[in-house]
């Protein structure tokens, strides 16, 4: 089965969200992620590469090490995923309380 | 521009909440969700049919200026509290879609200001994740346009 890798599945897993928050703030190893959780680390090494595939955490070398961190460009399009609905419906309601002003005004 | 509706879509849920203040009063809200004359008015639909009561049915409708139908809905309204919350189904006409359940709660905060609430359930995480995908941009605007110009007119 082809895997879909987008943002959505990325986050659909509840530790890789963990592995979000944990790298929101610092860059970290594999194996300061692997170290946080129970999970073996081959489950953290999947989780982490769908995260990458996902472009979601880049990984950069520094020195001999692997660290991996947030690409907030890439979460962005989770709430941008919502947006253009919210903004219908603002525009609706908008729309809705200038209405029943005038209508407050008129009875 | 900060936008004052919060629309909430969890990830991997069947379900949406809209959230929103009013400079208004709970009844003034519940009155515009439940009189055929203001709903044309704001949501920029024909409202074909609309019994406010129990079981009562509706049906909404936006044409376009060369009268094709652009958007046809139909429900049933049930549970009709006065001034304070209802629940509809709501299906789009000849979409495919599934019918999708709407609570509608109107919380009064002070004699001026009240919060209206939309819980929104929908047949599968994936039904509702394709609803919010949908290009709403462009029949929304058509829409407003045509509310505009209603609005416009109905100013002194």
């Amino acid at each position: 089965m082809d895997l879909r890798r987008d943002v959505f599945q990325a986050i659909a897993d509840p530790t890789r969200r963990a592995i979000l928050l944990l790298v929101a703030t610092q860059s970290m190893t594999a194996g300061a992620i692997a170290s946080q959780f129970d999970s073996k680390r081959p489950t953290i090494s999947k989780h982490l590469l769908i995260l990458t595939e996902c472009e979601l955490l880049k990984r950069e070398p520094i020195g001999r090490e692997m660290h991996y961190h947030l690409n907030p460009n890439k979460m962005k399009e989770i709430a941008d995923f919502i947006a253009p609905f919210q903004k219908l419906w603002d525009d609706r309601f908008n729309k809705l309380e200038t209405v029943m002003k005038q209508y407050k005004r008129k009875s | 521009m900060e936008l004052k509706t919060k629309v909430i879509a969890e990830n991997n849920k069947q379900e949406l909440t809209i959230e929103r203040e009013f400079d208004l009063p709970a009844s003034l809200v519940y009155l515009a969700h439940t009189e055929p004359e203001l709903i044309e008015q704001w949501m920029g639909n024909k409202v074909l049919q609309f019994e406010k009561r129990n079981h009562g049915s509706y049906q909404f409708e936006t044409k376009s200026q060369e009268g094709m139908v652009l958007f046809r809905a139909n429900g049933v309204l049930l549970n009709l509290i006065e001034n304070q919350s209802f629940v509809r189904t709501f299906e789009m006409e000849n979409t495919g879609f599934p019918i999708q359940l709407e609570f509608f709660t109107f919380e009064s905060i002070s004699e001026t200001k009240s919060k209206l609430k939309m819980h929104i359930i929908y047949k599968s995480v994936e039904q509702r994740d394709q609803i919010l995908k949908m290009p709403f941009a462009k029949g929304i605007n058509m829409a407003h346009d045509r509310l505009e110009e209603v609005v416009s007119k109905s100013m002194p």
